[in-house]
């Protein structure tokens, strides 16, 4: 459900599966503990495998956007699907500037 | 052939049924041949509907989710997500984009608005102390 690599100081969460509230409060959990511990320039969100995500992908990507603020690093979010991108849509996301 | 057809079911507010919810609702109209993007449409505003009830109706207490569903003659289906928890006080502020009672459980404020985008219709009655009821509708085929 989720694997991750760090290099130059970046971390990358490959996220795959469905992303609900069950999930999300799982994921957050394991991207918090390995961000609290590296302390990265940047997390990446990686939704490459992604196949189903409701609104609490949002408040994943929000919630992990302020924690990284917190640690000093910032945040991206990478190989959204189109479908998946319809939810991010309706967040205001976007003005964040962290849709790479 | 005759689509028309019914299903009730009902489970304990534990999240790992949000995902079992939305597998029935997809299961259900399966045999009406939608689009993927009309099944990804579904599951997603079931999955909205049916995680409020237990992050929302019940929170932190258990409680049973009843999740209903219809399809009649002309391919319009009808699913009921109901909860006899909390209740909402406010319909139409709860509606709005943005909002949410659980901003610290990273909760984004856009189940309802998931909904309405994705459903042709969607009906909420509720009543504080004895829950809440979602009827979500949409047409599916040349809709
Ligand atoms: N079944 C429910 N029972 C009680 N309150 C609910 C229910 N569904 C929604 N609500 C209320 O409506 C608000 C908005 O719901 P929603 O748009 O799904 O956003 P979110 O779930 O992210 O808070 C919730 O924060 C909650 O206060
Ligand atoms: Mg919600």
């Amino acid at each position: 459900m989720i694997e991750t690599t760090y290099q130059n100081n970046v971390l990358t969460a490959f996220l795959s599966g469905e992303i609900d509230h069950d999930s999300a409060c799982e994921i957050r959990a394991r991207v918090d503990g390995i961000a609290q511990s590296l302390k990265p320039r940047l997390l990446c969100l990686d939704f490459g495998k992604v196949s189903f995500m409701d609104s609490s992908g949002v408040g994943l990507v929000m919630g992990r956007y302020r924690q990284m603020k917190l640690l000093g690093g910032a945040l991206r979010v990478q190989n959204v699907s189109p479908g998946i991108y319809r939810i991010f849509a309706m967040s205001g996301l976007e003005g964040l500037g962290v849709m790479g | 052939m005759n689509a028309k057809n019914e299903m009730h079911l009902r489970f304990p507010s534990k999240s790992c049924n949000e995902a079992f919810a939305r597998s029935v609702a997809a299961a259900f109209v399966m045999n009406l041949d939608p689009t993927v993007t009309e099944l990804s449409d579904l599951k997603t505003a079931v999955s909205e509907a049916v995680t409020n009830c237990i992050v929302h109706g019940y929170r932190r207490e258990s409680g049973t989710v009843f999740l209903s569903g219809k399809i009649d003659e002309n391919g319009r289906v009808v699913f009921k997500i109901r909860d006899k928890g909390c209740g909402i006080a406010d319909v139409r502020q709860a509606m709005q984009p943005l909002f949410t009672t659980a901003a610290e459980e990273e909760r984004a404020g856009l189940g309802f608005a998931v909904m309405q985008s994705f459903c042709d219709k969607v009906r909420v009655t509720s009543a504080v102390g004895k829950g809440t009821t979602v009827t979500l509708e949409k047409q599916l085929g040349n809709g």
